[in-house]
C-alpha cells in the first residue's frame, strides 16, 4: 500500500512531528510530503499521485480558523469536494481522497486517522483505475 | 548594549523576539532548564480555540535559533549594580548535569531511566523521568536532571552516544552588562487548598482550572480524554469562579482571565464529552476582552453551558466520588451534584517579586506585583527596569504579549547600538545557474535514534545510486558541529551544488543547515531536508519496512533537490519613516516612542487639535489628573522635531508595500505626499450616541456627559446609572469594557463631592477586572447600591414631561421599585470610529464583525495586522483604558521597530513568481490572495501593451494558495514549484515496498 499525505508546515506537519515524538505507530505506507499550507496542494499533484500509483492520497491542514494564511484550508477544503464530485462521476473510489483537519498537539489524532485510513485502503485493495501501466 | 529578560513564558518570549529583530541583543533568563512558560501548559486559547502549542512552538524555536537572543536556563538573577543604561547583573547557573552543547534532545535517556517523579508540567497527574524534558516541544531541547530524584544509577550516562551526561556539573555564576532590564516572571496560581470548604486535596474529583487543562490536552495524562480519579467520565462538571480572587480572605482582587478560560474549559469539556452537561458558578461573567463576550455567548447558545450568578458555599463528597454543592443564588440556597468540580484558580504575585523588588531595588503595590503608574503602565518605580505580564496584575495572553512588545520599545530606548546578522560575513555566491546538479546526501544516524531502526548505511548506500548523487554518507549526528564542517568540505571537494539532508524534523534544524551552505558561498535554497526521524523512525518499527520507507522519503527529496533552483533574499530598502493615522492618545504615545527611538513619524489628525478622547476624560479612577498629562503629551509632541502634525487632515491614499510606502495626505494647505516604512492606525472609537431608555431627554445622560458636569462642578444629588446600554445587545454583540470601570469611577467622584448623594447602579455583570475591584469594594462600602438587571428583564426609563422615573425589577426582594433620580446615566457602549471603512479599504487590512480592526492573530500578534508594515495602536483595537491603550501604543513601536531599526528588510525568497508567457491576466489569484500580495499590470512587449499578474514580493507570504488557484500554472511559489512536488510524489512511489 502506498498512502501520500500532504501536511502543512503549521499545523498538520508539526503533528506528524509530535506523533514521532511521543513515539507513536502508524503504517509505514504513510509518507508525508511538506507543503506550506494545505492551500498549496494542486489537484493536480493528487491525481498525479493516483496515476502513479498511490492507493491513497490525505491533504491534512489546520483547524478551520486556524490557517496561517487565514483561508488557505477554505480553499483546500473547496478542491476537495470538487475532486471528490469528479472521482465520483467517473467512477473512481473517492474514499480513497482524505481530508484531514490536525494541529500540531493532535499527534495521536494525526497517527490514528492514518492508522485508520490504511485499513479503509487496506478494504478497498490496491488502487488501479487510475495507476498508469505501460 | 544588550537588554536583560527575565522570564522564559509568553511576555518574556515576545518581549525578547521584539528587541533581538530591533537588532539588540538579548539575555533571556529563564529559572527552568526551558522557556515556555504558563502558556506551553495550556490546551486551546481562548476565545478562538487556537491550539496553545501550535501557535506557540513556532515563537519557541525562533528564539532558541535568533542569533541575538542567548538563552540562559535555569538560573536567577542574583544581584544588581548601577543604573539605568549601565546594569551590572549577576547570575546563577544552575547545573542541568547534561551538557548544552553536547545533548541533541534525542531523548533515549529518559526513556531508559528508572525513577518515577512527579510530573509538574501535568500538574502532578502523572510521572516523569528523573533525566527530562519538561514538555516535547521544549526550548532548548536539552534533558536536565532533577537531582533530588536522581538515584545516580548511571543508565543515562552509559545510554547517551553524545556523552552528554555530567553528573559532576557545578553550579556558575554569570556577569553581564546590560543597559536595561525586562521583568516578566509570570504569576503564581493560587494554591486552591486554601479554599478549605471546597475540599481540594482532600476530595478526589475537586481539581484545578490548570489540571483540568491538562486533562483537556492531547499530550495531558490521559492523552486528551477526560477522566475522573476513577476512570469514569464525568456526566455532570461544576466549574467554580473566583477561587482564590475577589475574596478578603485571601486575595481580594479579580484574577481577570478566568471566567473567559472558564468558557473555553466549558466549551472543551463539551466537544470532548457531547452529553457532558457544564456548570459555571460565577457571581459576574467577566468576559470583557475582544471577542469574549461573543465566545461566552456561544457556549451558552451553541455548547448548553450553564451559567449560575451563584456564590458556592462549600462542597460535600459522597461515598461514590460525586460532590453536593451548596450555592446562593436570588438570595436562596440550592444543593446540586455533580460528578467532577473545577475550581477556576486565580493569579497570585509570583513569589520571586519579594526577592526581585529586593534585588532591583523595585517597588510592589498592596497585591505583591509589581507596581506601575497608569500613565507609564510599563515602567517600574526604577528607572531602566521594565515589566511585562502578570508580574504586575494578572492579565490574558494578548495583553501580555503587547506589553511585552511594549517593554521591549521602552528598554530599548537605553540599547544604543543595533546589531543585525550581516551578509558580508558569508563568501561571495557561487553561480550555480547552468550547472548539472551535483547532489551530496548526508544520512543521520542521530545516535541510535535513527539508527536503531532504519538502516543508515543501506540507505547513505542506496543515495549513491540515485541518479545526480555524487556524494553519500551517514554521520552520527548530522547538526553536530563537525558534520557541519565535513558538509562544508563535501560541498568544496566534489562541486557539490545542492545538498539533500535525511535526519529530523526541518521544523526546527532547516535553518543551521542552511547557514552552512552559505558559510561555503552556496545559495541557502539548494538544500532539502528529508524527515526520517519524527515521521519514520520514531513511528515505525519494522526494520526492513522502515528502511524502505526511509528511501522513499529520500528519493523524493533528491528529486525535489534535483529542481531546487538558487533563491535570492527578497530585500526592500527602508524608509525609516511612520505615518500615523490618528492622533489621540495612541497617536501621540506611539510617535513620541518613536521619536526616542529616533524614528520620525507623521500623525494625521481629523480634527483640529490633537488629543481625540482623552480630552473628554478630566479624572481617573486612581486619583490622576489625564488632562495635566495630555496637556504635557500634546506639548512634547507639538515640540518634537521628529514628529510633524497635520491637523484637519485625512489620509487620501497608501500605495507601496513594507518598508516602502507612499502617501498624499490631504491638508488645510493642500497636498502633501510623504514617505515612510511602516503605518500606524491610532484612529480611536467613540462613545456610542444611545437609541435607548430616552437618551436625548435633559435628564438621561451618558457617562461622558456626566464626567463633563462634574469636572464643571454640577455635582447630582442622586444618580441612577444603567450599564450596557449599547453593549452586549443583538447589534452590539461585544463588550464595551471600560463602562463598568467609568461608572465606578462617577460614583465615587460623586460620593467623593456629595457624600449624601443617592448612587444606584443597574448592572448586568460587574466587571471590574484586575485591581479594580477594589474600587467595586471601595464603592459598595461608601453606600453605592448595585442592582442585577437580566437582558430579559431590562429597566425601563419613563419621561413624565421635566421629570424621569425608572423602573426596575429587584432580584431580592422579587418585586419592581420605582426610582426617581435627579440623573439617569447611561453606561453607553463604544462604537468603533465611523471612519474605520474608509482606512480599512486604503490601507487594505480588515475590520472585524463589529468594526472594529481586526489584528492579525487576537492572541500573539494583538498589534500586528496580516499585511506586514501596518500596525495597530489604542482603541481602534478594541475598547479599553488609559494605561491599556498606552501599552498597546507602545507594542506597536515596538512592532514597528522591528522594521524601522533596519536599513534593508531582508525576507524569505519562498515567495509567489508569475510565468508571464502564461499569465491571461484572468485575476483568480489577485482574488485568491489572502495578502492582496498580487495585482494585475501592464507590461510593455514588442506587440504593445499586455496585463498579466505580478506579485509584490515584500507582500507575499509564499503559501501557494495562487498557485494552486491558477487554472494555467502560471504562478508558483519557489521551493514548492509545481514540478518540484509532482517529481517528489513520483519519486515517493516509484519505490515499491
Ligand atoms: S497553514 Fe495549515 S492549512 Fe494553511
Amino acid at each position: 500500500m502506498k498512502i501520500v499525505t500532504f501536511a502543512c508546515n503549521w499545523c498538520s506537519y508539526a503533528g506528524a512531528d509530535l506523533a514521532g515524538v511521543s513515539r507513536l505507530k502508524y503504517p509505514e505506507d504513510v509518507r508525508i510530503v511538506r507543503v506550506m499550507c494545505s492551500g498549496m496542494v494542486n489537484p493536480a499533484w493528487i491525481l498525479r499521485a493516483f496515476r502513479q500509483g498511490a492507493d491513497g492520497v490525505v491533504i491534512t491542514g489546520c483547524h478551520p480558523g486556524d490557517c496561517h494564511y487565514m483561508v488557505g484550508n477554505y480553499y483546500a477544503k473547496k478542491r476537495y469536494l470538487l475532486l471528490k464530485e469528479l472521482m465520483k462521476f467517473v467512477g473512481f473510489e473517492d474514499e480513497r481522497l482524505k481530508l484531514l483537519w490536525a494541529s500540531a498537539s493532535e499527534g495521536k489524532k494525526f497517527a490514528e486517522e492514518m492508522d485508520s485510513f490504511k485499513k479503509l485502503i487496506e478494504q478497498l485493495g490496491e488502487q488501479k483505475q487510475l495507476r498508469w501501466t505501460p | 548594549m544588550s537588554v536583560l529578560v527575565v522570564g522564559g513564558g509568553i511576555a518574556g518570549i515576545q518581549a525578547s523576539l521584539d528587541l533581538a529583530e530591533s537588532g539588540v541583543k538579548v539575555y533571556l533568563v529563564e529559572k527552568l532548564p526551558v522557556i515556555g512558560g504558563r502558556m506551553s501548559q495550556l490546551d486551546k486559547t481562548f476565545p478562538t480555540n487556537d491550539c496553545a502549542m501550535c501557535i506557540l512552538s513556532p515563537k519557541l524555536n525562533e528564539v532558541a535559533r535568533h542569533e541575538n537572543i542567548e538563552i540562559i536556563n535555569n538560573a536567577d538573577v542574583v544581584a544588581l549594580e548601577g543604573s539605568a543604561g549601565n546594569f551590572k547583573v549577576k547570575i546563577r547557573k544552575r547545573p542541568l548535569y547534561v551538557d548544552r552543547e553536547k545533548c541533541t534532545g534525542c531523548g533515549v535517556c529518559a526513556t531508559l531511566c528508572p525513577v518515577n517523579a512527579v510530573d509538574e508540567y501535568n500538574e502532578g497527574m502523572n510521572f516523569r523521568s528523573a533525566i527530562f524534558l519538561r514538555y516535547p516541544q521544549a526550548v532548548p531541547k536539552v534533558f536536565a536532571i532533577d537531582k533530588s530524584k536522581c538515584i545516580g544509577c548511571g543508565i543515562c550516562y552509559n545510554a547517551c552516544v553524545a556523552k552528554a551526561v555530567d553528573y559532576n556539573q557545578k553550579e556558575e555564576i554569570v556577569e553581564l552588562n546590560v543597559s536595561s532590564i525586562i521583568l516578566a516572571p509570570g504569576g503564581r496560581l493560587f494554591d486552591a487548598k486554601k479554599r478549605g470548604e471546597y475540599g481540594y486535596g482532600i476530595y478526589k474529583n475537586v481539581i484545578t482550572s490548570i489540571q483540568f487543562e491538562r486533562l483537556l490536552s492531547a499530550t495531558g495524562p490521559f492523552e486528551g480524554h477526560v477522566y475522573r480519579s476513577d476512570g469514569k467520565v464525568p456526566k455532570r462538571i461544576a466549574i467554580i469562579q473566583c477561587v482564590g480572587s475577589r475574596d478578603e480572605k485571601t486575595n481580594p482582587y479579580c484574577s481577570s482571565v478566568c471566567c473567559t478560560y472558564a468558557t473555553k474549559h466549558a466549551i472543551l469539556a463539551k466537544e470532548h464529552i457531547p452529553d457532558v452537561e457544564v456548570h459555571i458558578f460565577a457571581m459576574d461573567v467577566r468576559t470583557f476582552g475582544k471577542g469574549f463576550e461573543e465566545y461566552a455567548n456561544r457556549a451558552k447558545k451553541e455548547y448548553g453551558v450553564i451559567y449560575h450568578k451563584a456564590r458556592v458555599a462549600n462542597i460535600m463528597e459522597k461515598k461514590d466520588g460525586n460532590l453536593l454543592i451548596k450555592y446562593e443564588k436570588d438570595g436562596h440556597s440550592y444543593e446540586e451534584e455533580f460528578d467532577l468540580v473545577v475550581l477556576s484558580i486565580g493569579f497570585e504575585a509570583n513569589e520571586e517579586l519579594r526577592k526581585y523588588s529586593e534585588i532591583f531595588g523595585i517597588d510592589l503595590n498592596e497585591f505583591g506585583f509589581v507596581l506601575t503608574d497608569s500613565f507609564a503602565p510599563i515602567e517600574t518605580s526604577k528607572p531602566g527596569i521594565f515589566v511585562a505580564g502578570v508580574a504586575s496584575e494578572p492579565r490574558d495572553i494578548p495583553e501580555s504579549v503587547a506589553m511585552a512588545s511594549a517593554s521591549a520599545a521602552k528598554a530599548s530606548e537605553f540599547a544604543t547600538e543595533r546589531s543585525f546578522a550581516k551578509k558580508e560575513e558569508f563568501p561571495p555566491e557561487r553561480n550555480v545557474i547552468g550547472e548539472a546538479p551535483r547532489i551530496g546526501v548526508f544520512v543521520c544516524h542521530c545516535g541510535v535514534n535513527i539508527a536503531s531502526t532504519v538502516d543508515v548505511v543501506e540507505l547513505a548506500e542506496f543515495a549513491k545510486t540515485l541518479e545526480n548523487v555524487v556524494f553519500a554518507d551517514h554521520v552520527l549526528f548530522a547538526c553536530s558541529a563537525d558534520t557541519q564542517e565535513k558538509i562544508k568540505r563535501a560541498i568544496n571537494d566534489y562541486e557539490l551544488n545542492r545538498i539533500v539532508v535525511a535526519a529530523c524534523t526541518p521544523r526546527t534544524h532547516e535553518p543551521l543547515f542552511k547557514r552552512t551552505l552559505m558559510e561555503v558561498g552556496l545559495n541557502p535554497y539548494l538544500f532539502e531536508f528529508v524527515n526520517i526521524r519524527e515521521q519514520c523512525s520514531w513511528v515505525h518499527t519494522d526494520r526492513a519496512r522502515a528502511t524502505e520507507k526511509a528511501k522513499a522519503l529520500l528519493s523524493a527529496g533528491v528529486a525535489k533537490a534535483k529542481l531546487l533552483e538558487p533563491l535570492q533574499f527578497v530585500e526592500v530598502e527602508v524608509v525609516k519613516k511612520a505615518l500615523i493615522i490618528g492622533g489621540g492618545l495612541a497617536g501621540m504615545v506611539s510617535a513620541l516612542e518613536l521619536a526616542k527611538q529616533g524614528i520620525e513619524s507623521y500623525i494625521v489628525e481629523k480634527e483640529s487639535e490633537l488629543g481625540g478622547n482623552l480630552r473628554h476624560i478630566y479624572y481617573t479612577i486612581d486619583g490622576k489628573n489625564p488632562q495635566e498629562f495630555l496637556k504635557r503629551l500634546i506639548k512634547e509632541v507639538e515640540s518634537n522635531p521628529k514628529i510633524k502634525v497635520f491637523k484637519s487632515s485625512v489620509v487620501e491614499s497608501v500605495e507601496g508595500f513594507v518598508g516602502n510606502y507612499k502617501s498624499k495626505i490631504k491638508t488645510p494647505n493642500g497636498v502633501e505626499e510623504v514617505r515612510h516604512g511602516a503605518v500606524i492606525v491610532a484612529t480611536g472609537a467613540r462613545e456610542y450616541k444611545p437609541k435607548e431608555f430616552n437618551y436625548g431627554h435633559p435628564k438621561v445622560i451618558t457617562q461622558v456627559e456626566l464626567e463633563e458636569r462634574i469636572a464643571k462642578g454640577e455635582v447630582p444629588n442622586s444618580v441612577l446609572m444603567i450599564q450596557c446600554v449599547g453593549s452586549r445587545n443583538e447589534e452590539r454583540p461585544y463588550c464595551s469594557r471600560i463602562c463598568c470601570q467609568v461608572a465606578i469611577k462617577n460614583a465615587l467622584k460623586i460620593k467623593e463631592l456629595n457624600p449624601d448623594a443617592e448612587v444606584f447602579v443597574l448592572f448586568r455583570d460587574m466587571r471590574t477586572y484586575g485591581f479594580l475591584e477594589k474600587y467595586y469594594e471601595k464603592a459598595s462600602k461608601q453606600g453605592v447600591v448595585f442592582v442585577h438587571y437580566t437582558p430579559e428583564n431590562p429597566p425601563k426609563v419613563n419621561v413624565n414631561g421635566e421629570e424621569v422615573e425608572v423602573e426596575f425589577y429587584d432580584e431580592i426582594l422579587g418585586e419592581n421599585l420605582i426610582a426617581k433620580p435627579e440623573l439617569v446615566v447611561l453606561s453607553a457602549a463604544t462604537v468603533p470610529n465611523e471612519d474605520n471603512e474608509i482606512t480599512s479599504k486604503l490601507l487594505k487590512v480588515p475590520l472585524d464583525a463589529n468594526g472594529f480592526f481586526l489584528e492579525a492573530h487576537p492572541k500573539l500578534r494583538p498589534v500586528d495586522f496580516s499585511t506586514e508594515g501596518i500596525f495597530l495602536a489604542g482603541i481602534a483595537h478594541s475598547p479599553r483604558l488609559i494605561p491599556e491603550t498606552i501599552s498597546l501604543s507602545l507594542a506597536s513601536v515596538s512592532r514597528a521597530m522591528t522594521l524601522l531599526s533596519k536599513d534593508k528588510l531582508v525576507m524569505d525568497a519562498n515567495k509567489a513568481e508569475v510565468t508571464k508567457e502564461r499569465c491571461d491576466a484572468c485575476g483568480i489569484c489577485v482574488k485568491a490572495c489572502p495578502v492582496n500580495a498580487i495585482e494585475i499590470v501592464e507590461f510593455k512587449t514588442r506587440t504593445g501593451v499586455e496585463l498579466k499578474a505580478s506579485v509584490k514580493k515584500a507582500v507575499c507570504l509564499g503559501c501557494g494558495i495562487c498557485s494552486a488557484s491558477c487554472p494555467k500554472g502560471a504562478i508558483v511559489v519557489k521551493g514548492f514549484t509545481f514540478d518540484q512536488i509532482k517529481s517528489a510524489v513520483d519519486n515517493l512511489l516509484e519505490v515499491v515496498v
